[in-house]
Order: C-alpha cells, then sequence, then structure tokens
C-alpha cells in the first residue's frame, strides 16, 4: 500500500500539478490585461512600483520559477486585490466555510441519492422506479441557479420559515445544503440503480436469501455492499467539488466560503489568487481520487494485485 | 432447383440493430414526450421571428413588469419587454450553443480517443495522461479565466465549451476503438494496404456511432447547462443578446416582487434539460443492449 502510494504521489501527482501550475500560469499571464488595468488611472511611476512592489518587473520566467519555490515552501504570495493580506490566510479563513457546507451537502447528497437508488431497483420499470428517477432526475435538469431562488422564494419568502441568507444559525445551512447537494442526489441515484439491478441478481443474494435472511438484511447488508463500488468512484470527484465551495451556492445564500474566490479572482485579474484557487482545488480532487482508489482496494479484494 | 425464385419482398428481413433500437425507443414514453417537446420547442424558438407576438428589444415602460395576462402570456420585465418572446429569442442563442459545442468537443473528442485507441502504446499512453491531467484540472475555473481574460465572443464561448466536454467523449471512443481494431475487417482493410487515416475514418468511426450518438445527447444538456452557467455570472451571451442564463439572473434579481421571471426561463431550461436526458437515457437504454432496463 505505502508503495501503491508513493508511486501515485511522484509518478502522477507531482507532474500533473506541474502541468497545471504552468498552464494556468502562463495563460493568465500571457493574457491582455493585468490585475492594475482595471484600477483607477495610475500614473507611470505608481504602476512601476506596483510592479517592482509585486516581483512584476522581472523577466516571465524568472517569475515562474520563484513562484514555483515559493509554493514549495507553503507561499502562495500577497492577494493583488486584498491588500496586506496573503493568498494563504485568505483560502485558510474562507475554505472551512465551504468545507462544513460541502460536508452537509454530501451527507443530504449520499442518504437520499442511496435510498432513491435503492427504491427505484427493488421493482425495475415499476412505478415507483419511474417516479424516484425522475424526480432523482430533477436534480441534474434544475441547476443551482435556478433551485436555490426558487428555494428562498418558496421557503424564506413565502413562509418565512429560514433566513434569505447568511451564515449564522443551524437553519441557514438548510437552504444551501440542499441547494448544493441536489446536483449529486441524481447521479447517486442512478449509480446506486444500476448497481444494485446488477446485484441483486448474483449468486451470493440467492445464497443470502436462501439462508433466510430477512429482505432488509439482503439489501442492505449484502446487495448494497457491492452496488456502491460505482458510487464511490463517483463520489471522489464530486465531495472534492462539494467542498471546494461553489460560487453559485455561496452568491446566492451570502456564505463567506472559498467558492466566491474561483470567480472574483478572475474577475479581479487576482494572479496569484487564481493561481492559488486552482492549485488548491487541483489537490483535493487528486486527494480525494487516490482515496476513492485506496477505499476501493479495501472494498473490493480483487483490485489487490498491484 | 427448379423452384422459382423467391420473391424477394417475401425474405423476412432481419432486424438491424438500429432498427430494433428504434423501437424499443419508441416503447420509452417519457423519452417520446421529452422529443415532442423539444421539437415543439426548438420549432417555436427557430421560427421566433415570424411567430412572437412582440418585438424583441422593443421596451415598453408603460407596460412593465405586468404579471402573466392576456396580452403577455408569461408578463412583462421591469423594462415592459414581453417575456415570452424573450424566452424564443434566448433559447435560439442557448440551443444554437448547445449544439455548436457539443459539436467542437465530439469533433475534438473522436480524433483525440481514435487516434489514441488505434496507435496504442506509447503514443496512446501521453494522449490519455493529458486527458487525465485535464481532469484534473479546475475548468469551470478556466472556463471563467478564458472568458474574462479573452474577448469575449460566441466563437470563444464554442471553443471554451467544447474544451470542457471532450474529455469523457475522447475515453469513450478510446475504449470503443481499443475494442474493434484488432478484429478482421481491419486486419483486412490493413491487408488491403489502405491508409492510417481511411481506415480510421471509413473502417472504425462507423461502427462507434453509436456510442458516440449517445454520448452527444447527454453532452448537449451538459454544454446548455454550463453556458446558462456562464450567462449567469455575465461571462456568456452579452446583451443585448439573450439566452435563459441571464434571463434566469435577470429574474432571480427581481424574484421578491416579479417572481414569474424566475419561473418561466427557469421552466424552460428545466424542461429541455429533462426532455434532452430523457432521450439521452432512452437511446442508451434502446441501442446499448448490456445497459437495458430489465
Amino acid at each position: 500500500m505505502g508503495k501503491f502510494i508513493l508511486k501515485r504521489i511522484f509518478l502522477e501527482t507531482l507532474p500533473s500539478l506541474l502541468v497545471i501550475i504552468t498552464v494556468t500560469f502562463f495563460l493568465i499571464r500571457l493574457a491582455p490585461g493585468g490585475p492594475f488595468s482595471s484600477e483607477k488611472q495610475i500614473s507611470a511611476e505608481v504602476l512601476e512600483q506596483l510592479n517592482s512592489h509585486y516581483g512584476m518587473d522581472k523577466p516571465l520566467f524568472a517569475q515562474y520559477f520563484s513562484y514555483l519555490l515559493n509554493i514549495c515552501k507553503g507561499d502562495f504570495g500577497p492577494s493583488f486585490k486584498y491588500p496586506g493580506r496573503t493568498v494563504t490566510e485568505l483560502i485558510s479563513e474562507s475554505f472551512p466555510v465551504s468545507l462544513e457546507l460541502g460536508l452537509y451537502a454530501l451527507i443530504f447528497a449520499i442518504l437520499t441519492g442511496i435510498l432513491a437508488g435503492v427504491v427505484a431497483a427493488l421493482k425495475p420499470g415499476s412505478f415507483m422506479d419511474y417516479f424516484t428517477m425522475s424526480v432523482s432526475m430533477a436534480g441534474i435538469c434544475i441547476p443551482a441557479f435556478v433551485l436555490g431562488p426558487l428555494l428562498v422564494l418558496v421557503f424564506s419568502l413565502k413562509f418565512g420559515w429560514v433566513n434569505v441568507s447568511g451564515w449564522n444559525t443551524f437553519s441557514d445551512r438548510i437552504l444551501p445544503s440542499i441547494t448544493l447537494g441536489m446536483m449529486y442526489v441524481a447521479y447517486i441515484a442512478r449509480l446506486t440503480r444500476g448497481g444494485m439491478l446488477e446485484t441483486m441478481v448474483q449468486d451470493f443474494i440467492y445464497t443470502a436469501r436462501s439462508k433466510g435472511l430477512s429482505e432488509t438484511a439482503v439489501i442492505f447488508k449484502h446487495a448494497l455492499r457491492g452496488a456502491l463500488l460505482p458510487v464511490i468512484s463517483f463520489m471522489g470527484p464530486a465531495a472534492a467539488g462539494m467542498i471546494s465551495g461553489s460560487f453559485v451556492v455561496e452568491t446566492i445564500f451570502s456564505i463567506p466560503g472559498l467558492g466566491r474566490f474561483f470567480v472574483t479572482a478572475a474577475f479581479n485579474r487576482d494572479y496569484t489568487m487564481i493561481l492559488g484557487t486552482v492549485i488548491f482545488y487541483a489537490i483535493i480532487i487528486i486527494i480525494f481520487n487516490t482515496l476513492v482508489d485506496i477505499i476501493q482496494t479495501i472494498l473490493n479484494p480483487r483490485l489487490r494485485n498491484y | 432447383m427448379s423452384e422459382k425464385p423467391q420473391d424477394i419482398k417475401a425474405i423476412p428481413s432481419g432486424n438491424s440493430l438500429w432498427k430494433e433500437g428504434m423501437g424499443r425507443f419508441m416503447h420509452n414514453k417519457l423519452a417520446i414526450f421529452g422529443s415532442v417537446f423539444l421539437f415543439i420547442l426548438v420549432l417555436l424558438c427557430v421560427l421566433a421571428p415570424l411567430i412572437a407576438p412582440y418585438s424583441y428589444e422593443t421596451q415598453n415602460l408603460s407596460y412593465g413588469s405586468e404579471p402573466p395576462g392576456s396580452s403577455h402570456i408569461m408578463g412583462t420585465d421591469p423594462l415592459g419587454r414581453d417575456l415570452f418572446t424573450r424566452i424564443l429569442y434566448g433559447g435560439r442563442v442557448s440551443f444554437s450553443v448547445g449544439l455548436c459545442a457539443t459539436a467542437v468537443s465530439v469533433l475534438v473528442g473522436v480524433i483525440w480517443g481514435s487516434f489514441a485507441g488505434w496507435f496504442g502504446g506509447k503514443i496512446d499512453t501521453i494522449m490519455m495522461r493529458m486527458v487525465d491531467i485535464a481532469y484534473a484540472f479546475p475548468f469551470t475555473i478556466f472556463v471563467i479565466i478564458l472568458m474574462v481574460f479573452f474577448e469575449r465572443s460566441m466563437l470563444l464561448l464554442f471553443a471554451a465549451i467544447g474544451a470542457v466536454e471532450w474529455l469523457t467523449m475522447a475515453r469513450i471512443v478510446r475504449a470503443q476503438v481499443m475494442s474493434i481494431k484488432h478484429q478482421e475487417f481491419i486486419d483486412a482493410a490493413r491487408g488491403l494496404g489502405l491508409s492510417t487515416h481511411r481506415i480510421i475514418f471509413r473502417h472504425i468511426l462507423p461502427n462507434i456511432t453509436g456510442p458516440v450518438i449517445i454520448y452527444s445527447t447527454l453532452t448537449i444538456p451538459a454544454v446548455m447547462l454550463l453556458e446558462a452557467f456562464l450567462s449567469f455570472l455575465g461571462l456568456g451571451v452579452q446583451p443585448p443578446a439573450s439566452s435563459w442564463g441571464i434571463l434566469i439572473r435577470e429574474g432571480a434579481e427581481t424574484m421578491e416582487e416579479y417572481p414569474w421571471l424566475l419561473v418561466f426561463p427557469g421552466l424552460a431550461l428545466s424542461l429541455t434539460l429533462f426532455s434532452l436526458n430523457f432521450i439521452g437515457d432512452a437511446l442508451r437504454d434502446a441501442l446499448d443492449p448490456r445497459s437495458s432496463r430489465e
């Protein structure tokens, strides 16, 4: 296992990260405009001073290598948009909020999705099957930027049950979590259903039944274990996406999370912040994909032959 | 041997995969409903200049923010523009982005995947390694960066969205090509001395149309969603052109007072996505026997 993880890190993870950093770095630096071009007219001297302060007067390749060197030390540089703040600070302040929201959304998505998938798979082709799958399809077809405002419209403005926006009480967490998790409910339900349909006809299910186990035990103790394998490989990138923050959800509900930086950093041409969020997101994705591979080898002994 | 040759029409014709597939497709009520709905909606959007009840840009402030009624079936926005008309015109943009960006992603994905699958070995490893790396790339951010930093145009929008969506297509096509490239008819084509290009384009690609079509129908809704998302951020289509994403954003801003401005564009987008997904699923069930419903 240790060898496997080391191999993953040195042969796959680090080269991927390097490519991502390089592409992003040169893409944003070679594009027209700069972090100071949107500000009010500034004189040539001020611009020169700003550039030298941020080290932007050096050749691009020198900047690239000093940036790489700094990342290795964990220093993502100062933010261009928030003077006096570093990218590391901004990310470490906002990430816990996104993480919390993402975890609620994850729990909601997993519970609802698996339940819907199991119910649908019990009687394929039945009304329950079509009904559950159509409802869960809604998660794919009603995008977050429609669902979020609609939920606010109904539950906050009409009924007044929860606040319109904010991130203070527990009830503030409900609507954003549902909005964020709904998209994943659909995929989890569909994957669970597919996995269940394949597993329920296998021999070990007949064995379990003939041992006299209750149907509930057959489904939840035996069938679901095998049926969840495709769900788990989907959950890697999905969980990474949920906890790293969603711009739409965080904007609709005014949540001080990481997601809004993905967009505002690009709008502000905040070079260091863009790179910081891109790298952070890529690292999360890679960590979760590796986790998924490890969990899968634990759940499925047939994969253990490296 | 003296029998007259049989009437050719009397021979029972073997059902082709496509014919059987279409039969199965026609049994799926949701897919039929989706196709009909989509057909009508696309027709309305295409014919918008002829049938739209009002002009697209005309503002009439004295009729601003009218709720749905007999003169404006979906109401008007705060500037007095007819919402139904705007949805039809927005649909033209949304559908064309959906089709064009999907075409870009299919083109890139099919070529990339088929070459990787055909050559195999080192070339395959390198090409698919690039796809793997691209998967770890935060692509939404990438598209946002592209749209913010460069001159915004429809062409860039197509390219940016197409660049996001081709990865899965490349993987599917590669797997398909790998599975058929060792079959006898390919050996025969090689034996005849056909060029690589000819073998790929004339012999391999026609045999993988099924999966490509299935995945394309599922790509269109994904692309339309991404376009709506970009327009929602203000990065997609630029005014005065409008798309459903823009209408949804405008609607969300004023939903407290004028909820219909959010509800109708949201419905248009969601029902379209529903239909496309139902059609895509039904095609997969119909054409891919392995994943069919029991």
